[in-house]
């Protein structure tokens, strides 16, 4: 089975997250980038399948500026078969509708048209939204199965279990499907050495907005339909008060809920 | 004034906190109609009414359940295509972000998720969102369509505003292709008598700290009424469930009282809590960066620490 894994190139969390001043979008150039560590989930589960069956590809599609190129590098390197970097500076901006616009399209020229596995993760971990694979579900007219814990692959079926807050449930759909996947799903491998050199000989194709049909009127900053009015960064919290345990540190904490009439 | 379509928040007809919330919220933008898709629409009735909805429309359709996400995009697609609203809110959950994400595609209209704080603005609707981590407050606005909101449950404080809530059973067809994804099997969460950790005032977490023993947490959440949560470390050790997990992969809440138990206070945790209004923090490491984030810290060992501050809770409250 040929499985497409949509990936995002995002800023790393443990570094200052900003926005650029011209535009309030994401400064994506300040801060180093990788590969959205939930995609790595989507990654590792493709690679289980295609394992599992003893056939098939993994191919990686991501939508980014020219650095973005590591977040396919880092998914080659642990095992995918092919990349594709979908690359245009009219893309700049875009929020999820445009996004999930140029991925879905991206998903198509891969598959001929005809995909049999799209694996996502469950959100990216900048935007955390989490609503691109229902946008790409919605657009491709595959079934959504989302935030999925556990997938079985079956013949001509998927079925996956997802653990929502009141119940446990096991969802089924027929093939070709659009899956995400929680952190919860596996544990994903760190690239060998044998991987990151046979990553180097991996193909990995560009496509610009024009290589996939899409009209750059539809994506980007102006043609988002949500706009940020303005940003501000949260003032640090100020430094409350530290006690040391010295036999009465639950009855002091008591007293702090009492003075702050939690009690 | 114009219509405001609040999809319901609802487990099997029983509604969720956050529902009185939206409604609350959505009364700023017009006058609010409730959407509830599933059973239960006339005992529903009296509390959506009480908080301020004119109208409920009632959408009992039997496939809504049964399938994933995609039928009540399309019932709420329909309502909006004939009632043109001024916005549209639904609860900044799973599910309602995913429902949100298809209508938004189908109607042509930009979304918003997580959204603190809904009002009218001078270029229309207008949204506040914790971003980063909760290291950013952003304000942005939906440009196309008909604005549509995810909420963050604890946002608003409810107020009842009573209107007629007059029901209207709302024929709405689903079609094939949204029946795709078919729920086969639910197994319900057994439940803790606690409250939900997305809703609650008082949320107590346990981290890596706890050794896998819980006890001590669950007895302090207890004595204050409080939900109980963990950290991802705790989560991945397999010490408490998934659905329980405080953080970016997990749930982000937003009480008025945070407790932190052996949590060192990584990015991901703090991603799921910074906005909480008071935050205390029990820890032996007195560098553990959680510190950085309290109100009121005890360096301390949590073993000796809650027990103490439970029975001291426990002989306050009397």
């Amino acid at each position: 089975m040929n499985i497409v894994v949509c990936v995002k190139y995002v800023p790393d969390a443990q570094s200052e997250r900003t926005f650029q001043e011209s535009d309030s979008t994401v400064d994506r150039e300040a801060v180093d980038g990788l590969l959205s560590e939930l995609d790595e989930y989507a990654v590792e589960e493709a690679l289980k399948i295609v394992e599992a069956q003893g056939d098939g590809e993994v191919t990686v599609v991501t939508v980014g500026p020219a650095a973005a190129a590591d977040a396919i590098k880092k998914a080659l390197q642990m095992g995918a078969h092919k990349g594709v970097h979908v690359q245009d500076d009219a893309i700049h901006g875009s929020d999820a509708v445009g996004t999930s616009l140029v991925l879905a399209e991206a998903v198509k020229k891969a598959t001929d048209g005809s995909p049999e596995l799209v694996l996502t993760g469950m959100a990216s971990t900048d935007g955390v939204m989490g609503v691109v694979p229902a946008m790409m579900a919605e657009r491709l007219g595959l079934p959504q199965v989302t935030y999925a814990s556990e997938l079985t692959v079956g013949d001509g079926s998927v079925t996956i279990r997802r653990d929502g807050d009141t119940a446990s449930e096991t969802v089924e759909a027929s093939l070709p499907a659009l899956v995400s996947v929680t952190d919860q799903i596996n544990e994903p491998r760190y690239p060998s050495f044998k991987g990151i050199m046979a990553a180097k000989k991996k193909p990995v194709e560009t496509w610009s907005l024009a290589d996939l049909g899409v009209d750059p009127a539809d994506v980007g900053l102006d043609a988002a339909w949500t706009r940020v009015v303005s940003y501000a960064k949260r003032p640090p919290r100020e430094q409350g008060q530290l006690v040391t345990d010295e036999g009465d540190g639950g009855t002091r904490l008591a007293e702090f809920l009492s003075t702050q009439k939690f009690l | 004034m114009t219509e405001v379509l609040v999809l319901t928040d609802h487990a099997g007809g029983k509604l969720r906190k956050a529902t009185a919330e939206l409604l609350t919220l959505a009364r700023r933008l017009g006058e609010p109609s409730a959407v509830h898709i599933g059973p239960g629409a006339e005992a529903a009735q009296k509390t959506l009414a009480k908080y301020g909805a004119h109208k409920v429309y009632a959408v009992d359709d039997p496939d809504a359940p049964s399938y994933l996400v995609a039928p009540q995009a399309e019932i709420l697609a329909q309502l909006v295509e004939k009632v043109s609203p001024a916005a549209v809110l639904v609860p900044s959950n799973a599910a309602g972000k995913e429902i949100a994400a298809r209508l938004a595609i189908k109607t042509g209209s930009g979304m918003i998720t997580d959204a603190v704080d809904v009002r009218a603005g001078d270029a229309g609707v207008e949204t506040t969102q914790s971003v980063f981590a909760g290291s950013y407050t952003v304000t942005a606005t939906v440009t196309t369509g008909t604005p549509i909101i995810c909420v963050k449950p604890n946002s608003a404080s409810i107020e009842a505003a009573p209107e007629a809530g007059t029901v209207e059973a709302v024929e709405a067809g689903v079609s094939d292709a949204a029946k795709a994804a078919k729920v086969t099997d639910s197994q319900p969460k057994k439940a803790t008598g606690r409250p939900e950790l997305t809703e609650a005032a008082i949320v107590v977490s346990g981290g890596r700290g706890t050794g896998g023993d819980f006890g001590p947490v669950e007895e302090f959440a207890d004595s204050l009424g409080a939900a109980v949560g963990a950290s991802r470390a705790a989560v991945d050790a397999g010490w408490y469930p998934h659905s329980n997990q405080v953080g970016q992969t997990g749930k982000q809440v937003s009480p008025q009282l945070y407790v932190a138990a052996g949590i060192s206070g990584a990015i991901q945790h703090r991603a799921g809590m910074q906005t909480s209004k008071t935050i205390i923090a029990v820890n032996k490491d007195e560098e553990a960066p959680i510190f950085e984030l309290v109100d009121f810290g005890v360096v301390g060992d949590l073993f000796s620490v809650l027990p103490q501050a439970t029975g001291e809770v426990k002989k306050r409250k009397g």
